[in-house]
């Protein structure tokens, strides 16, 4: 059986990026799964299980980030961290929130 | 950005008294204050302030290393001050370890962006192996003060 890679390009939308709790959600949801993660802001490609690595990529408000899974489980691991990402926003509000408010 | 950008000489302690993970809090913010690196009067809310994000979850990303924070109307820019206990505190950490080096910032309220450069130029040494050695090895102010210019001039000493 191949080896299974997905890849996909997320956005980060809340208002404060990827600082250090966002990072937690990030590698608790990606050592959910055995796949290999990485993750890629274009100038560095970090382990996507580490908290050093993620909180490396200083992944601003607006930052794109590639996610790149190999392994057998690595479509459901894609899933699970576009959903954090861009639809649940790690639970914290976008701009376009704080504008409603 | 480099640790000369916000990381506070004159807030550096190489022996901290505090043996509990609260009491290390006060030391770092309280070396802050007298650095006159915070807001007058400011000190108490913003020690308050880092200990209910640390109750939050857990800055201890394991290693040995505790990164405390809290965004604060306290300060003007990020700051950051450097403690290191020899006997270890115990922080909670993600790898159940206790905790030699602690890196606490404090980060102005309105400029996300900054706070994340000044997180990123941290744990981009702290993956070093090499780095967290040598911080644990420097016993003087001034040994870490050498230590955190030398990586900012020569990263590739890494």
């Amino acid at each position: 059986m191949g080896k299974t890679v997905c890849e996909t390009t997320v956005q980060i939308r809340n208002a404060d990026g990827l600082h250090m709790r966002p990072a937690m959600q990030f590698v608790d949801t990606a050592n959910r799964f055995e796949c290999d993660i990485t993750v890629s802001n274009g100038e560095n490609r970090v382990d996507g299980k580490s908290i050093m690595q993620i909180s490396m990529l200083a992944a601003t408000c607006g930052t794109s980030l590639k996610i790149k899974a190999e392994g057998q489980d690595a479509e459901k691991a894609i899933i699970a961290l576009q959903e954090l990402v861009e639809l649940k926003h790690f639970d914290e509000p976008t701009p376009g929130d704080q504008e409603k408010l | 950005m480099k640790f000369v950008d916000f990381v506070c000489f004159e807030a550096i302690v190489p022996e901290l008294t505090a043996r509990d993970r609260d009491a290390v809090i006060a030391e770092l913010v309280s070396a802050l204050d007298k650095a006159k690196r915070l807001k007058r009067g400011k000190c108490d809310e913003i020690i308050d302030a880092v200990i209910k994000r640390e109750n939050e979850a857990s800055t201890g990303i394991g290693k040995g290393v505790a990164l405390p924070h809290v965004k604060h109307a306290g300060v003007k820019d990020v700051v950051a001050a450097v403690g290191k206990s020899s006997v270890g505190v115990d922080f909670s950490a993600l790898d159940k370890q206790p905790v030699y080096c602690v890196i606490l910032l404090v980060s102005p309220v309105d400029n996300p962006d900054r706070h994340l450069q000044a997180m990123e130029s941290i744990f981009r040494h702290l993956q070093h192996e090499k780095f967290r050695k040598f911080l644990r090895q420097s016993s003087t102010a001034a040994q870490i003060e050498d230590l955190l210019r030398e990586v900012d001039e020569n990263p590739s000493l890494l």
